[in-house]
């Protein structure tokens, strides 16, 4: 999708990136170089969906790239993910306790609105329950 | 007035890079894979996954490096038959680290990253409704996630285990032109033999290679011959066998657990004829 400014001929560049969606919905500003006319990108639920489906992001810098970001974000369900190093600390704890404290620390990374699990959150975690 | 072609860029998204960016991603975490190989049928229910499972155990029996896509992301059943059920998925230096189960196979499946196993899969969409207008695309996209941002590392065989429908080959081929070789899985139904003759079709249409036919459950049915009704070679035939199930169950490839069985013969001589096939097309 492209915008021309028809007064001027001119492509419009993308002047305010779009936050996340909300109400199913992404709104983008472009403008126009020349003459400084701005229009507003206004989706409904299925072009955003669209977007999003493609795994794209609209306008701005592009976020650092993380492992299934896409699958991670968009399943309605989805089980946190471990770092290699946290499984292993895990692997510590003696195992007929494993399950509850695995539960824990993800409880507590859900809560904090982590995406993953690694030994930083597990520290924090920790210091959660012990303090 | 100037038209959309001769416009450079999109204003600042560059949303054809980013697509371009993935698959040139998904093309360098190909390359340490020596085959890619798509188990594909028209027709639900003719043992595909079974297919896959004990065709990858066959094979890492061999010594080879073998790594398996459950492609079927909601019906997802490989990380059971292969033993890794209740595992999770990790996230390594290097992206996804897939589960090992038996004889060192790598299995990546949605499975392992759903919060317990056999929970179904549910998207979260700003559209929520008119789910068939949209859910095709987000399933490819998250397909291709799952190929590209695991850490196969090098394997000589990756077989992607494709969800029944005569299009899904046709679809991975489009997302993941690196698997460009596929077999059909069929029983000596008619009515399999129909429904899969469409995939035949279609994947005849492609720039693939289709190896061939696996008869599975032979000798169940009357009809004789499926390869030869599809009109591509047979690459094995595998007989009924109710351990089969059993084993699948009990997340066993069949292959380990009765390597006697005539079935597991038929599955390690089809393991046999695929390498072969694929090294006769190599030195092509």
């Amino acid at each position: 999708m492209k915008f021309l400014c028809v007064g001027c001929d001119e492509p419009m560049t993308l002047a305010q990136a779009p936050d996340p969606p909300s109400q199913g919905s992404l709104s983008a500003i472009f403008r126009c170089a020349r003459c400084g006319q701005r229009v507003a990108l206004l989706t409904n639920p299925w072009e955003t969906q669209l977007v999003c489906s493609l795994g794209v992001a609209i306008g701005g810098p592009k976020p650092t790239r993380k492992p299934l970001a896409l699958v991670r974000a968009t399943l309605a369900e989805a089980g946190l993910l471990w770092t290699e190093e946290a499984e292993q600390r895990l692997a510590h704890v003696p195992e007929p306790v494993r399950p509850m404290a695995r539960a824990a620390i993800e409880r507590y990374a859900r809560g904090q609105g982590y995406g993953e699990v690694d030994c930083a959150v597990m520290d924090e975690a920790k210091a959660r329950m012990h303090g | 007035m100037k038209s959309y072609r001769e416009i450079a860029g999109d204003g600042g998204s560059d949303v054809l890079g980013q697509v371009a960016e993935r698959s040139a991603r998904l093309r360098a975490r190909m390359a340490p894979v020596a085959t890619t190989l798509a188990v594909m049928s028209g027709k639900g229910g003719v043992g595909k996954s079974v297919v896959s499972a004990n065709l990858a155990a066959a094979l890492a029996t061999r010594a080879r490096r073998v790594g398996v896509l459950d492609a079927d992301l909601n019906g997802p059943c490989l990380a059971r038959m292969l033993g890794v059920e209740g595992r999770r998925l990790k996230l390594g230096d290097d992206g996804i680290v897939p589960a090992e189960g038996p004889l060192g196979v790598k299995v990546v499946s949605m499975d392992l990253l759903l919060p317990e196993s056999g929970s179904a899969l549910a998207w979260r969409a700003p559209a929520a409704q008119n789910q068939f207008a949209w859910r095709g695309m987000l399933e490819a996209t998250a397909l291709a996630e799952f190929a590209g941002d695991t850490a196969w590392g090098e394997l000589d065989f990756l077989l992607i285990d494709l969800p029944p429908g005569a299009e899904r080959f046709a679809d991975l081929h489009d997302l993941l032109p690196a698997c460009d070789k596929a077999l059909v899985v069929t029983t000596p139904s008619g009515l399999a033999i129909a429904s899969v003759r469409r995939s035949v079709i279609l994947a005849r249409k492609l720039d693939a290679r289709l190896l061939g036919a696996v008869e599975n459950m032979a000798g169940l049915f009357a009809a004789d011959g499926p390869a030869q009704a599809l009109g591509v070679p047979l690459l094995g035939s595998i007989p009924f066998d109710p351990r089969i199930a059993q084993c699948a169950d009990r997340g066993l490839p069949f292959v380990s657990a009765h390597p006697d069985a005539p079935a597991a013969r038929a599955f390690a001589a089809l393991a046999d004829e695929i390498e072969r096939r694929c090294t006769a097309e190599a030195a092509r």
